[in-house]
């Protein structure tokens, strides 16, 4: 039983891994085929710094992520404050129904409502090439606000509403209750959302796709349009580079957490 | 004072109401006034009769979605409970293996199995190495189907394995001691116990899958188009807004439908777990 576990674990790791582990030998390939392994070279690599138009699109994916994620974060933090304030009734279950649609409906749906209404807008008031960086950013921090609520949401209700009362008894005006007493409980939520958020912004093709247009690419819009045609390897040597960076922010991450609780242990 | 300051609090929620109406509620609008009119902004229906002709396509998407949505669960619910059998690092490391490639762009993924799959492709240049017939792969409804289990099944493993993972340990003991082996354990005290959470993979499998475009481009060689294809020629191929918005408004009730029947084996309350 225990060998069989074992064994059915590890094909699904390879069957997940495998087009993975194609995709990093061939980023070493010495010819531009992506199926037949001619030699080792990193020619790739250096093709890929000096791809001008996707390092660009590297640079435009990693702004938006950041601007995305931190304005969904200051949305998103004061709307669960305000809903967690609220009387449970029909307006905040409309309010939690409508901010549940971007997560439950599928993404190809948000993406072309988005591009609907935009393209909408742009007919009424007859403004042409609308689709660009503001609509991208609209659509990006649309489809992220829903994860940071939803992550504020629990650590508010965890909170104590007396704590703000005796932080006002004693002296505090509400401002300065809500900065020292609620922001600090809830800061563990907010910062989970705004990493979810940023994480989703960077990988999102299917809305930005739709939400758009010619003059602002984003890295997964500008893989899109060259798989379109035939993919050359840089595009695998990039994915290999952000593969790299992944492991070693998830190790990282893993060692901290294991020196904490080593501390923890010290303590006990 | 207090009265005052709570109405402050409520004002927070104001800007996110906005933005919510402005580009989640009205955008759903959109798309429903589009289906309805031409493209002078006229009512018609004649985005709505001319559905008929992509019945077979519809179909087509519900099925392999369906059969993505098995597979996956065949697949996810073992693998769940395997590692939910180990200690709990060995468990965390597993899920994090499972998910890094959930971060590498799908993109990438999918023309990677391409890579993989094509007549010239790994396999088959392995294949003719060792003195045997290629096999055609790519552009078939099973390439399409392996890369949507590929890039969705995941999903499904997330949320099963978070229940079992809670599930108390004395009652599978006690299943055992009253006389349960260890198949019956499975199917008796750990499968009813973690509905939950299959019931919410099923909806996290099928509705990307209902709605994937690309991944049937690439692996199905443009043979077997989903709706999502369908949706996506119409907004950036041949510029039909109104007939993409009548299929995307067909979509979300077909989804809508899907969801509201899935509920019905749970009983969440309205701020129920957070996906992921």
């Amino acid at each position: 039983m225990k060998t069989i576990n074992k064994l059915y674990t590890a094909l699904i790791l390879i069957f997940m891994y495998a087009p993975i582990a194609v995709l990093i030998l061939f980023s070493f390939n010495e010819s531009n085929s992506t199926s037949v392994f001619s030699g080792f070279s990193l020619k790739w690599y250096i093709e890929l710094f000096n791809d001008g138009e996707t390092l660009k699109a590297l640079y435009n994916t990693l702004i938006l992520a950041v601007l995305s994620s931190v304005i969904a974060t200051i949305l998103g933090t004061a709307a669960a404050v305000g809903i967690d304030y609220m009387k449970k009734g029909p307006l905040r279950s409309i309010i939690m129904t409508i901010t549940n649609i971007p997560m439950m409906n599928a993404d190809i749906v948000t993406g072309v409502s988005l591009m609907l209404l935009f393209v909408f807008i742009a007919t009424i008031f007859g403004i042409s090439g609308i689709l660009g960086f503001g609509t991208l950013l609209i659509a990006h921090v649309t489809f992220n606000l829903p994860y940071v609520i939803l992550s504020v949401l629990p650590k508010l209700k965890q909170l104590d509403p007396h704590l703000t009362e005796a932080a006002q008894d004693l002296g505090c005006t509400p401002f300065q209750a809500f900065l020292k007493v609620v922001i600090p409980n809830i800061l563990s939520g907010v910062l989970t959302g705004m990493i979810m958020a940023f994480t989703l912004s960077l990988d999102d093709f299917v809305i930005s796709y739709f939400a758009s247009g010619p003059e602002f690419q984003t890295l997964p819009l500008r893989i899109f349009s060259m798989t379109k045609r035939r993919v050359t390897p840089d595009m695998y040597a990039l994915s290999t580079l952000i593969f790299v960076a992944i492991l070693i922010l998830l190790l990282l991450n893993n060692l901290t957490k294991k020196d904490e609780s080593g501390v923890k242990g010290a303590k006990k | 004072m207090k009265k005052s300051s709570s109405l402050w609090a409520r004002l927070c929620a104001a800007p996110y109401i906005v933005w919510m109406i402005i580009f989640i509620a009205a955008p759903l609008l959109m798309v429903a006034y589009y289906a309805f009119t031409d493209a002078a902004g006229n009512f018609t229906l004649k985005n709505i009769v001319a559905l008929d002709g992509y019945a077979g396509i519809f179909i087509r998407s519900i099925w392999y979605g369906i059969i993505t949505t098995i597979i996956s669960l065949i697949i996810a619910f073992p693998f769940a409970y395997a590692i939910s059998q180990k200690s709990t690092k060995y468990q965390s490391t597993m899920i994090m293996l499972l998910m890094v490639p959930m971060w590498m762009n799908f993109l990438i993924r999918t023309y990677s199995w391409m890579n993989i799959l094509s007549d010239n492709g790994i396999i088959n240049t392995a294949l003719k190495a060792i003195g045997f017939a290629p096999i055609e792969m790519i552009n078939t409804p099973g390439a399409v189907i392996l890369g949507m289990v590929y890039n969705f099944m995941p999903y499904m493993v997330l949320p099963i394995y978070s229940v079992i993972s809670k599930m108390d340990r004395n009652i599978i003991e006690a299943a055992q001691d009253l006389g349960c082996n260890k198949l019956k354990v499975i199917t008796r005290v750990v499968l009813p116990m973690s509905v939950p959470g299959i019931v919410s993979g099923i909806t996290m499998v099928f509705v990307p899958s209902v709605s994937t475009f690309y991944i049937s481009q690439k692996l199905g060689g443009g043979k077997y188009d989903l709706i999502g294809d369908t949706i996506e020629r119409q907004f950036q191929t041949s510029y039909n807004y109104n007939l993409g918005a009548s299929i995307s408004l067909v979509l979300m009730i077909l989804l809508l439908v899907c969801m509201a029947f899935m509920n019905t084996f749970t009983s969440d309350d309205e701020e129920g777990g957070i996906v992921i």
